[in-house]
C-alpha cells in the first residue's frame, strides 16, 4: 500500500514540476520577446547565429530533403501504378512534402543539429560563469546572448523547410521521370494543378515558423537553466532534442487540424 | 587615469599604502540569507572602508561566495540591508542595478572570459557595450589595460590558448577596464602556480592604490592574501566570526583561527565525519547514522 | 557596423532559402495571375452538382478560366446554386451551357462551359440559364439496367 502511495505522491510531484518549469519557460519568453529589438538593431548579433545554426544546417537538410523526395517517389509509384494513377505521383509528392514532412522533419533535424548545439553552447557558458561575468559587466545576457539566437531559430526554419521541400521534389523528379519513365508533362502539370499557394506552400510556412519558435525556446531554455556541470549540460542537450522533437509532433497535429479540416468539404 | 603599467616592470615587493579612508563605501547591516531552507548568513553586519583590500575567508558553505553575490545584486538577501555607496543594493530597479555594476569590477573564480571573444576583444567588450568610444581610442585603452596585466603581447590569442594565470590575468584587466570603485574578487588564487599566485596577489594591491579602488577578496589562501590584505574577516556560523589585521592572525590564539592559519587536521572545524561510536560498528550491530541513514 | 565574416555565408543562406520558396510558388505550386486577379461572378443551378467541390476549376474546351466560389442548397426550389468567378479577360454569351464533367474516368469534377451564340454577354451577378447536371453513376446503372430490361420486353413480345 505505501509504494501506490508512494507512486502517486511521485507522479504528483513530477507533474507539478513540469508545471513549474512551464511557466518558467514562459516567463522566460516574454523576457526574450522584451528584448527581441536587439539583434534586430545589432544585426551583426543576429547574422552570426543565423549562420552557425542556419547555414551550417544546410547540407543535411538538403541532402535529406532529396532523399526522402526520392523514396517518396519510389513508393509513390509503387501504390498508385496499381491503380493506374502513376501520374499523379508528382502531386503526392508535392503535397506530402509541403505541408508535412518539409516543415516537420526540417524541424527535427534542426533541432538535432542546430538546438542541441545552442543548448550545449549556452549550458557551457553558465557553467564557466560567462552568462554571470555579463550580467556583472551590466549587459544584459538575454539580449546579447539568447534572443539573437532565438531570432536566428525562428528565421532559419522557413527558410530550411522551403529548401528541403525544393530538394524533396527535385529528388522525386530525379527518380519519378528520369528513372521510373513517368512523363515529365504530367508530372509537372498535375503537380500545378494539384498544390495551391495559399492552402499548401503558406500553411506550411506557417508550420515551420511555428516550429522554429518551439524549437528555438526549447533550446535557450533548456541552456540557460541547465545545472552548471558536465553531466547537467549534456542531459540538458538531450533533453532539447527529445522535447524540441515532441513539441513538434504535437503542435504538427494541432497546426494540420486546424489547416485543413475544411479542405474537402 | 593614470596608469600602474611602469611600477609592475621595476618593484617586485609589495608596498602597502597609507592606512585607508574611515568611510565605508559598503555597509552590510544585518543580513540574513538562507538557500532552500538552510541557512547562510545570519544577521551579518559588516562595513568595508573606502581604499582597503579586505580579504574574506572562512570554510567552505560558510557565505563568502554568497556575500559576493548579495553585494553585486544577483541574490536577494531575506532580510536586510546592503548598502554600496549609499544606495540599497536589494531594493534598487533593474536600470539602477545595471547602473550600479558599471561601477563594479568582477573577477569570476576561473576568469570567466568568453571564449568566442580573442584576448582583445574581452578586453574591448566593455568599452564597446557601455561607452561610445571610437575603435581607435578603444584600441589604445585595452592595450593600455593588457600592459598593466603584462598581457600586451598576447591580445591576439583566443582564451582557450591561456594558462590558468594568464587568463585570470585577462578577465582582471576587463574588469577593470571601467575604472570601477569596487573590485570584488571571487576566489582569485584558486589553481594557480606559486608565481602566477604571486603576480595576481601584487596585482590586486598595486591596482587598488593605484586607482584608489576598494576591493574584496574572497579566497582560501591564506598566504596569499596576508601578504596584500588590509583586513581579514573570518565568517563562520553565517557571520562575522573575527576581525583581524594580517599581523594578528599570526598571533591570535583563537582555536578556530589558528586551525585555520595553520591548516590543523582537527580542531574546531572536526576531523571526523559525525558517526556512530566505532566499538558499536565493528561488533556488527546496525546502527541509523545521525543524518538519518542507516549504516551495515 | 563592423563587417563581419558571416555576411556572405548568411546573404547566401537566406537568398537560397528564398529561392527555393519562389521555385515552390512558381513550379511546383500554382500562383499564377488567376488566383490574385478578381474576376465577375456568375450563377449557375443545377439539379445535381454530383461530386463537384469549392475551388473546383471552371474551364471551356478544357483551358481554365474561373473557379467554383460557393456552393449551396436553394432552400425553395432544392437545387444546387454554384457561385462561379469567371476571369474578367473571358467573356461568355448569356446562352452558355454549363454542364458538371469529370476529368478522366475517376477524376475530380470541374464545370465546363460551353458558348453560344447570344450577343449578350453574361455580366456581374447574372445567372446562366442553361445547366446540365452532374451524371451520377448509381442513376446511369439504373437507367441502363431499365433500358435493357424494356428492350428485352420488347423483343420477347
Amino acid at each position: 500500500m505505501n509504494s501506490v502511495i508512494e507512486m502517486i505522491e511521485g507522479l504528483g510531484r513530477s507533474v507539478l514540476n513540469t508545471l513549474a518549469r512551464l511557466g518558467l519557460a514562459g516567463r522566460f519568453f516574454v523576457a526574450i520577446l522584451m528584448v527581441i529589438g536587439v539583434p534586430l538593431r545589432r544585426f551583426s548579433l543576429l547574422v552570426r547565429e543565423l549562420y552557425f545554426s542556419g547555414v551550417r544546417s544546410l547540407l543535411i537538410i538538403v541532402v535529406s530533403g532529396t532523399f526522402v523526395g526520392m523514396v517518396l517517389a519510389i513508393q509513390g509509384y509503387e501504390v498508385l501504378q496499381r491503380f493506374g494513377s502513376a501520374e499523379t505521383l508528382g502531386v503526392l509528392v508535392a503535397l506530402s512534402l509541403v505541408r508535412e514532412l518539409g516543415p516537420v522533419v526540417t524541424a527535427l533535424l534542426f533541432a538535432g543539429r542546430a538546438g542541441s548545439a545552442v543548448t550545449a553552447e549556452i549550458g557551457l557558458m553558465q557553467a564557466t560563469d560567462q552568462i554571470a561575468a555579463m550580467d556583472m559587466m551590466a549587459v544584459n545576457p538575454i539580449a546579447r546572448i539568447i534572443s539573437p539566437r532565438f531570432l536566428a531559430s525562428v528565421v532559419s526554419m522557413p527558410l530550411l523547410a522551403c529548401m528541403f521541400s525544393a530538394a524533396g521534389v527535385f529528388g522525386a523528379y530525379l527518380v519519378g521521370v528520369k528513372l521510373i519513365g513517368i512523363d515529365d508533362g504530367s508530372f509537372w502539370s498535375q503537380m500545378q494543378a494539384g498544390v495551391d499557394f495559399r492552402l499548401d506552400i503558406v500553411n506550411g510556412l506557417i508550420k515551420s515558423f511555428v516550429f522554429g519558435v518551439a524549437v528555438g525556446l526549447i533550446a535557450v531554455f533548456e541552456g540557460y537553466y541547465a545545472p552548471p556541470t558536465a553531466e547537467g549540460v549534456s542531459s540538458a542537450t538531450t533533453r532539447t532534442v527529445v522535447t524540441s522533437s515532441l513539441a513538434v509532433l504535437m503542435l504538427d497535429f494541432v497546426l494540420t487540424v486546424w489547416m485543413f479540416r475544411g479542405l474537402n468539404g | 587615469m593614470s596608469l600602474p603599467a611602469a611600477c609592475m616592470d621595476h618593484e617586485m615587493s609589495v608596498v602597502k599604502s597609507a592606512p585607508p579612508h574611515p568611510d565605508p563605501l559598503i555597509e552590510i547591516k544585518d543580513v540574513h540569507f538562507a538557500y532552500d531552507e538552510r541557512p547562510i548568513l545570519r544577521g551579518l553586519t559588516l562595513n568595508v572602508r573606502k581604499g582597503e583590500v579586505l580579504a574574506v575567508m572562512g570554510g567552505s558553505g560558510s557565505g563568502k561566495t554568497t556575500l559576493l553575490g548579495l553585494i553585486g545584486g544577483r541574490i536577494l538577501p531575506n532580510k536586510g540591508k546592503i548598502l554600496v555607496d549609499g544606495q540599497n543594493v536589494p531594493k534598487l530597479d533593474r536600470a539602477a542595478l545595471y547602473a550600479l555594476r558599471t561601477r563594479f569590477g568582477m573577477l569570476f573564480q576561473f576568469g570567466a572570459l568568453f571564449t568566442d571573444l580573442s584576448v582583445y576583444d574581452n578586453v574591448a567588450f566593455p568599452y564597446r557595450e557601455q561607452t561610445n568610444l571610437p575603435e581607435s581610442v578603444i584600441r589604445d585603452l585595452v592595450l593600455l589595460k593588457l600592459q598593466a596585466v603584462g598581457l600586451r603581447g598576447a591580445a591576439g590569442l583566443m582564451p582557450s590558448q591561456l594558462s590558468g594565470g594568464m587568463a585570470r590575468r585577462v578577465a582582471l584587466a576587463r574588469a577593470v577596464a571601467l575604472d570601477p570603485m569596487l573590485m570584488l574578487y571571487d576566489e582569485p588564487f584558486t589553481g594557480l602556480d606559486p608565481i602566477s599566485t604571486g603576480i595576481v596577489g601584487r596585482l590586486i594591491r598595486r591596482l587598488n592604490d593605484a586607482f584608489g579602488l576598494t576591493s574584496l577578496v574572497v579566497t582560501h589562501d591564506l598566504d596569499a592574501s596576508l601578504k596584500i590584505a588590509d583586513r581579514v574577516i573570518v565568517l563562520a556560523e553565517g557571520q562575522v566570526y573575527r576581525d583581524l589585521t594580517p599581523d594578528e592572525v599570526g598571533t591570535t590564539s583563537d582555536a578556530f583561527v589558528r586551525q585555520f592559519a595553520d591548516g590543523l587536521p582537527d580542531g574546531p572545524v572536526p576531523f571526523h565525519y559525525p558517526a556512530p561510536p566505532l566499538l558499536d560498528q565493528l561488533l556488527g550491530k546496525t546502527v541509523a547514522g545521525p543524518n538519518g541513514g542507516v549504516t551495515p | 557596423m563592423k563587417k563581419s565574416k558571416f555576411d556572405l555565408a548568411v546573404g547566401l543562406f537566406v537568398a537560397a532559402g528564398i529561392l527555393a520558396l519562389v521555385f515552390l510558388a512558381l513550379k511546383v505550386g500554382n500562383l499564377t495571375g488567376l488566383e490574385t486577379s478578381e474576376g465577375y461572378r456568375v450563377e449557375a443551378r443545377f439539379d445535381n452538382i454530383g461530386g463537384l467541390k469549392v475551388r473546383a476549376p471552371v474551364k471551356s474546351a478544357g483551358v481554365v478560366v474561373g473557379r467554383v466560389d460557393s456552393i449551396t442548397l436553394d432552400g425553395q426550389s432544392y437545387e444546387a446554386k454554384a457561385i462561379l468567378r469567371i476571369d474578367q479577360n473571358y467573356k461568355f454569351s448569356k446562352d452558355t451551357i454549363a454542364s458538371i464533367l469529370t476529368s478522366g474516368l475517376l477524376g475530380e469534377q470541374y464545370v465546363s462551359l460551353e458558348a453560344g451564340g447570344d450577343s449578350v454577354y453574361l455580366g456581374q451577378g447574372d445567372r446562366i440559364s442553361k445547366t446540365q447536371p452532374a451524371m451520377i453513376l448509381e442513376k446511369l446503372i439504373s437507367q441502363f439496367l431499365f433500358s435493357k430490361a424494356s428492350e428485352t420486353t420488347g423483343t420477347s413480345k
